[in-house]
């Protein structure tokens, strides 16, 4: 009897596969291929001359540098938020657990709207900042704002699981033989966290990369001051100029490919890793 | 490591963790109910009753109830096929589905204009066929399905992997169809992450922003949804009226949080 089953033991195998394949063509891989065949039938000389130009240049440059300062700032915070909510029981625990999710469940455009209040010079964040010099609207600054808050779950989500399975035993292994609390987080809890940990900051960034509704709010849409790519992205689709828009969406889409497969990697470490220490 | 008293370090590092969070999280959260309630709850009620926002809540709420479903139904489909079978182009398959998420929003809103625009792919000939998607509900459903692609199928997958076949083929072998197998065996025990995914699906379809705002055309009281309300009525200096846009969609985040963690309390899927 066993013998005679084949590999598929479980029905819906052509039901599943049919439904599955239909939509995702008509849902992801058909869209993407029309833009791949605008990018494709533009020609090697104009597609770079559109994202070599200065002004798409300056947009990579406000773009990576102000996701990379908002993933450092979430990855610090992340790390705190994650150890505070595993290693220690105090009142309130369960609404900062909950409340770490709010960037995630609120719209991105209301985040921008809040931002953009709270920073303004009479704003309740603005008042106390711009008279010492922090101008955060319509300035770089605000742009990273914008990006660390639309993030900031990330880096906590992926710890905390981590930090929740560590052997206590191991902790305590080392405290017998005589290690310091720094020693111990140095040697034994952060290698341990350290993928969950990296591949929590990629997402973090490949986020704020895109990020679009919280930093049109706030950034002021400066070309070559405060204009993200995706925001240029946006202007060329108004302008009517398709190649411009379908050039740098390719850049971006590339951009996402990379994080996603650098996500991949690091999560077959952390579980080869799990294992090991098994 | 039980301490009867709290160590400074521990003290330090919670109060740091309550200061964070109540400047980046609590505070954005209450300024949105200050600001919208300002003028009074007379201005703020006159606010929400204004035609064009009203309209835009009904097309959000419209647009969720359209995407949410089927979220459900095709993330259920791709999780059953991806844990139950082994074949060839499976891993290509799982990636896909995870592209939408790591796209940025603007790059979704375009992709769909490169098809279905008037220079698209098929727009030209849908347009002759007296098919205009661009510009249309059905343009915002479409974008909003590519976004929300994987969210329903990533909380499946794993569980559904952890589970196992065991109870589906004990079932099989008393003799149930394939289709009582899945309504009595798999479905109960998957119900709660397919919430938990429908929930997180419903807040990205009502706050989709930048993939909207390039498919819809944001034409006031026709395809303009909440966050495009919100962006206009900024735009046009009325910050009290935005805001009381803003909160609607505010609470609806409150509820998906209250939701999400009462679910993982409850649930010992994640």
């Amino acid at each position: 009897m066993a013998s005679k089953r084949s590999k598929h033991l479980l029905p819906g195998f052509g039901l599943t596969l049919g439904v599955s394949m239909l939509y995702l063509t008509i849902i992801i891989v058909l869209p993407l291929l029309a833009m791949l065949l605008k990018v494709g039938g533009m020609g090697f000389e104009e597609f770079w001359r559109i994202v070599a130009s200065n002004r798409s240049l300056a947009a990579y440059r406000i773009t990576f540098s102000s996701a990379f300062i908002a993933t450092i700032f979430n990855g610090a915070l992340g790390l705190l938020l994650a150890w505070v909510l595993t290693r220690y029981s105090f009142p309130g625990k369960r609404i900062l657990d909950a409340l770490v999710d709010l960037p995630f469940a609120l719209p991105t455009a209301v985040a921008g709207l809040v931002l953009v209040t709270l920073f303004a010079p009479t704003g309740w964040y603005g008042q106390f900042l711009e008279p010492n010099g922090f101008k955060v609207n319509y300035t770089q600054l605000g742009i990273i704002i914008a990006m660390t808050f639309t993030s900031i779950p990330f880096v906590v989500r992926a710890v905390q699981p981590v930090l929740e399975e560590i052997q206590v035993d191991l902790e305590e292994a080392a405290q017998t033989l005589g290690a310091t609390r720094w020693q111990i987080f140095a040697r034994v809890i952060w290698p341990t966290i350290l993928p969950a940990f990296m591949a929590g900051c990629v997402l973090s960034f490949a986020r704020s990369l895109g990020e679009f509704g919280a930093v049109v709010f706030i950034a002021g849409n400066l070309p070559g001051l405060t204009e993200i790519v995706s925001l240029l992205i946006f202007i060329r689709i108004d302008e009517y100029n398709y190649e411009g828009a379908a050039a740098l969406a390719f850049v971006l889409l590339l951009a996402a490919f990379v994080t996603l497969l650098l996500t991949n990697a690091l999560q077959s470490w952390q579980v080869r890793y799990a294992d090991r220490s098994r | 490591m039980t301490r009867a008293t709290r160590s400074t370090a521990e003290m330090i590092f919670i109060t740091l963790a309550f200061v964070f969070a109540g400047a980046l999280l609590v505070v954005p959260l209450a300024v949105i109910f200050a600001f919208a309630l300002r003028e009074g709850l007379g201005v703020y009620l006159a606010n929400i009753a204004e035609p064009a926002t009203l309209h835009a809540i009904g097309l959000t709420i419209f647009t969720a109830i359209i995407v949410v479903p089927i979220n459900i139904v095709i993330g259920v489909c791709i999780a059953w096929l991806v844990t139950r079978f082994r074949f060839p182009g499976r891993q290509v398959l799982i990636t896909l589905i995870e592209l939408p998420a790591a796209v940025s929003p603007i790059v979704a809103g375009t992709v769909y204009l490169f098809l279905y625009g008037g220079q698209g792919l098929l727009g030209p000939a849908l347009q002759g066929a007296g098919i205009q998607l661009m510009f249309t509900v059905t343009a915002i459903i479409l974008v909003s399905l590519f976004v929300t692609a994987p969210f329903v199928a990533r909380e499946l997958i794993p569980l559904m992997q952890q589970q196992g076949t065991e109870d589906e083929e004990a079932a099989l072998s008393l003799g149930a169809n394939g289709w009582q197998m899945f309504w009595f065996v798999t479905l109960p025990n998957i119900r709660w992450a397919i919430l938990y995914g429908a929930i997180l699906t419903n807040a990205r379809v009502m706050g989709e922003f930048g993939a909207v705002s390039v498919v819809s055309g944001s034409i006031r009281g026709q395809t303009n949804t909440l966050p495009l309300q919100i962006s206009q009525l900024f735009n046009d200096f009325n910050v009290t009226g935005s805001f009381a846009a803003a909160s609607t969609l505010a609470l609806m985040a409150v509820l998906t949080l209250i939701l999400k963690s009462t679910l993982e309390a409850k649930g010992g899927w994640r």
